[in-house]
């Protein structure tokens, strides 16, 4: 095409804008990953075919804003504010949604681009109502820094002075404030594409268009798993975790209560990056000092009873391992699946209640410390029960939920007061004057004391299959875990890979440990035999190997499957710092690990104290009756129709 | 054998879905199927079609919101969408409008009490040259005046023999 008169053909007569855009054929377009130069203001790059302009631009160190975009998400295109504008096309272009297939001139600051993105951002401030001093997410919004970013002085297309909608507050974890809401869909895709549960999702049409569950009913009446993975990603206010802190302050002040804190393994790898520090910055101590000095009485260690979860749900695999191979009872679902994750629970519960034979009958963590805190904490330090108020703090929005449960009150007592998440924490040391990089160093309480670098390793995705298996070979093969895998890191459960499949031949077996004298008298049954285990993460990968079992694949072969409803585990948890994205999961993992290759204790049935706990108060052994009545529970088929 | 309404429902839609397929693809002629044979569409439909294309019934409640000829509520048994854009403006369409509202005692967006009748506005339907245009059901009826409104509704409503009726009543009792 030229703009020579004579040259022009007829077709050419449309306006230039209108004309069909040129392709040039890019170099070895027949090689996969064919390379195509794109200039962005004015710099040449190379890129494979197929690279977004926002990649591309990424990659060279050019910003291009965005809000609906989201690393972990598929492409939506629909907030319009990465729009840049193309050499010879007329109208601008979403950057995150446009593959490169031919080489383009680009230019992502132009005036035409400038006055647009202005103008999309006070567009969508003229349906975001709410006063960002009152909000969570003051400080951490990206409409907020989009606003700052792109001088918005004034509001061009007018600002909601009264609120549209009302809050719905009745999910124990999740808290949608839709007034607040953008409508970058970006929870829609978390919860339909990332988490395969499918709560929220658009519902009707152009400027009625808001995000609705189903039926618009409210979220705790739908299939919601509280995962809280759509606070995570949410750029605005408009999804928050339901926050008990003014609970946890007034029981603080309160002198007559006895204040409890257990702490999970990943908001210790996470809480750093809300006072500024680099995902992946462990603060264990730092934040033991930090929560005495907020007012808390006792600072205990959530991986206590993580060991104790590796005990009684191995006992648990163990026990149905030898009902079904020797006493050849067909009734025993195997495989057994971990219990450690609210989400996975309620995930379970909904949508495959027929398997809910095969969750492991064990407590999570959170709600074993709450029976034992109220029951065994309570009676050596001579506290009445009632007045102590245990606090935990999780990397979940779950956990809120799941303290709530009717069936979690086995001590007598709620076992668990109130969840708070990583964020909520961070809130109240700022709050208490702190700054918790500056704290000294301190270590946790009696009589639970530090765990073992087991527990530690909850907090990743393989991290309980891993600590499972670390005292499976120690207590059935009689050999070290160090024999069989280098310095005890089982690097096959590792990783991030959606679902991983691990295989153990138990080639010899050593004699039984005497806790387990009372359960199977020796082990014989299993040598030779080759354990499989599974371990999944996020509940889009849940489902997958869910329906494999169920059609009979590989799976449905596997002895002991660990799941995570979060992508990542823990440290990916709904409760963890904004953002989160794939690298900062990576980092927080990387502390996790660090963190237990520093412990002296790694394995869980070389915890002292879990044998004490045995030996005084849970006196009939691992799955015993004690044990039963405090820290395994029943699960609720609640199906998916409602 | 008394068969409860909602077991009849999960019969009917076997039988749709079975016909349809069990692709994503298959959603819209289901739910339009729905929408034809009860008027609405109703939230156990919603998820049974979920449970049935492997999606969340989100999704199809999303769709459902998204058009305007499909329903989550029981509507009026003749839905009645008048024109309001420019054409049809300008051809009158403010005179049919009222003659609507005085005659079935209803505003647009409402629905008689008997459930006869639903008024509802519409945006152009192509065909502006005939303007004012109005919509009954699947019915088009063009250079509508006051006078053609009582006409139409008379017409409707003998449609609806005693015993006609009887049945639409049922179905949105359900």
């Amino acid at each position: 095409m030229t703009d020579n008169p004579k040259d022009i053909k007829s077709s050419d007569r449309a306006p230039k804008a209108q004309r069909g855009q040129v392709v040039q054929k890019p170099d070895g377009v027949d090689a996969i990953g064919a390379k195509i130069t794109v200039n962005i203001d004015g710099q040449d790059i190379k890129v494979p075919m197929g690279t977004t302009i926002l990649e591309a631009a990424r990659k060279f160190g050019i910003r291009i804003p965005t809000l609906c975009h989201h690393d972990d998400l598929c492409v939506a295109g629909v907030c319009r504010v990465c729009v840049v504008e193309i050499e010879g096309q007329r109208a601008l272009q979403a950057s995150c949604a446009y593959p490169i297939t031919s080489p383009l001139k680009i230019k992502t600051h132009t005036p035409q681009v400038r006055r647009a993105r202005r103008h999309i951002i006070d567009l969508l401030l003229s349906k975001h109502y709410g006063e960002c001093y009152t909000c969570f997410r003051n400080n951490n919004c990206e409409l907020q820094s989009l606003a700052k970013e792109y001088g918005v002085d004034f509001f061009r297309f007018g600002h909601p002075e009264k609120p549209m909608y009302e809050k719905d507050n009745s999910s124990y974890a999740v808290v949608r404030d839709m007034n607040k809401c953008v409508l970058c869909r970006r929870c829609v895709r978390t919860c339909i594409d990332l988490q395969e549960v499918g709560v929220l999702e658009a519902a009707h049409r152009s400027s009625d268009t808001r995000i609705e569950t189903f039926l618009d009913k409210p979220l705790s009446d739908v299939v919601c798993i509280n995962c809280g993975q759509c606070i995570n990603r949410c750029p605005t206010g408009a999804l928050t975790a339901n926050d008990p802190t003014d609970e946890v302050w007034a029981a603080i002040d309160d002198p007559t209560k006895h204040v409890t804190i257990q702490t999970a393994p990943s908001p210790r790898a996470g809480i750093g990056e809300c006072f500024g520090l680099e995902p992946g910055t462990p603060m264990t101590f730092e934040m033991n000092t930090a929560l005495r000095r907020c007012g808390f009485d006792k600072v205990f260690d959530t991986n206590f009873t993580a060991d104790l979860t590796i005990i009684e749900e191995g006992t648990e695999l163990l026990l149905r391992l030898y009902k079904a191979l020797v006493e050849k009872d067909e009734t025993v679902a195997l495989p057994q699946f971990t219990s450690c994750s609210p989400g996975w629970v309620k995930f379970m519960e909904h949508f495959y209640p027929e398997m809910l034979p095969n969750m492991s009958s064990a407590k999570s963590p959170q709600q074993m410390f709450g029976a034992l805190i109220k029951t065994f904490y309570a009676e050596q330090q001579g506290i009445d029960p009632s007045n102590i108020v245990s606090v935990a703090l999780m990397p979940c929005s779950a956990k809120k939920f799941e303290c709530n449960r009717p069936e979690m009150t086995d001590s007598g007592f709620k076992d668990v007061d109130y969840g708070l998440t990583t964020r909520e924490m961070a809130k109240m040391i700022s709050e208490a004057g702190i700054h918790l990089p500056d704290m000294p160093k301190s270590d946790f309480d009696a009589p639970f004391g530090t765990a073992t670098g087991s527990g530690v390793i909850f907090g990743a995705t393989g991290g309980v299959m891993e600590a499972a298996l670390r005292s499976v070979i120690e207590l059935v093969c009689g050999v070290r875990a160090e024999d069989l895998f280098e310095h005890a890191n089982i690097i096959p459960v590792r990783g991030f890979e959606g679902t991983r499949l691990v295989e153990l031949p138990i080639e010899n077996v050593g004699p039984v440990p005497d806790v387990f004298k009372k359960l199977v008298p020796n082990w014989d049954w299993l040598k030779g035999a080759t354990l499989k285990v599974g371990v999944c993460h996020g509940t889009a990968n849940a489902k997958k190997v869910l329906d494999d079992i169920k059609n009979g694949g590989e799976f449905s072969k596997c002895h002991f499957i660990e799941f995570m409803a979060c992508p990542g585990g823990c440290l990916g948890g709904g409760g963890q710092p904004i953002p989160t994205t794939p690298e900062i999961r990576a980092a927080r993992a990387e502390a996790i690990y660090a963190e237990d290759r520093s412990y002296g204790v790694r394995k869980s049935h070389e915890n002292p104290v879990i044998w004490e706990l045995y030996e005084k108060f849970l006196t009939d052994g691992p799955c015993g009756h004690i044990s039963h009545k405090l820290l395994h529970t029943q699960y609720t088929a609640r199906g998916k129709y409602i | 054998m008394l068969v409860s309404n909602r077991n009849r429902l999960d019969r009917e839609l076997d039988v749709l879905i079975d016909k349809c397929g069990r692709q994503r693809t298959a959603l819209m002629p289901i739910l339009q199927a729905v929408q034809r044979k009860y008027g609405f569409i109703r939230n156990f439909a919603m998820q049974k079609i979920a449970d049935a294309l492997s999606i969340h019934p989100v999704e199809v409640h999303g769709v459902v919101t998204f058009y305007s000829f499909l329903s989550e509520k029981p509507r009026g048994r003749f839905i009645i969408r008048l024109c309001r854009t420019i054409s049809c403006e300008m051809a009158g369409k403010d005179r049919v409008a009222a003659q609507l509202e005085t005659e079935l005692g209803i505003k647009f967006g409402e629905t008689t009490v008997d459930k006869r009748f639903t008024l509802e506005w519409a945006n152009c339907m192509g065909l502006c040259d005939q303007g004012p245009a109005m919509l009954v059901n699947d019915t088009h009826y063009t250079r509508v005046t006051p006078q053609r409104v009582l006409e139409i509704l008379e017409e409707c409503r003998s449609r609806l023999s005693p015993h006609a009726m009887q049945g639409a009543e049922e179905e949105h009792l359900v």
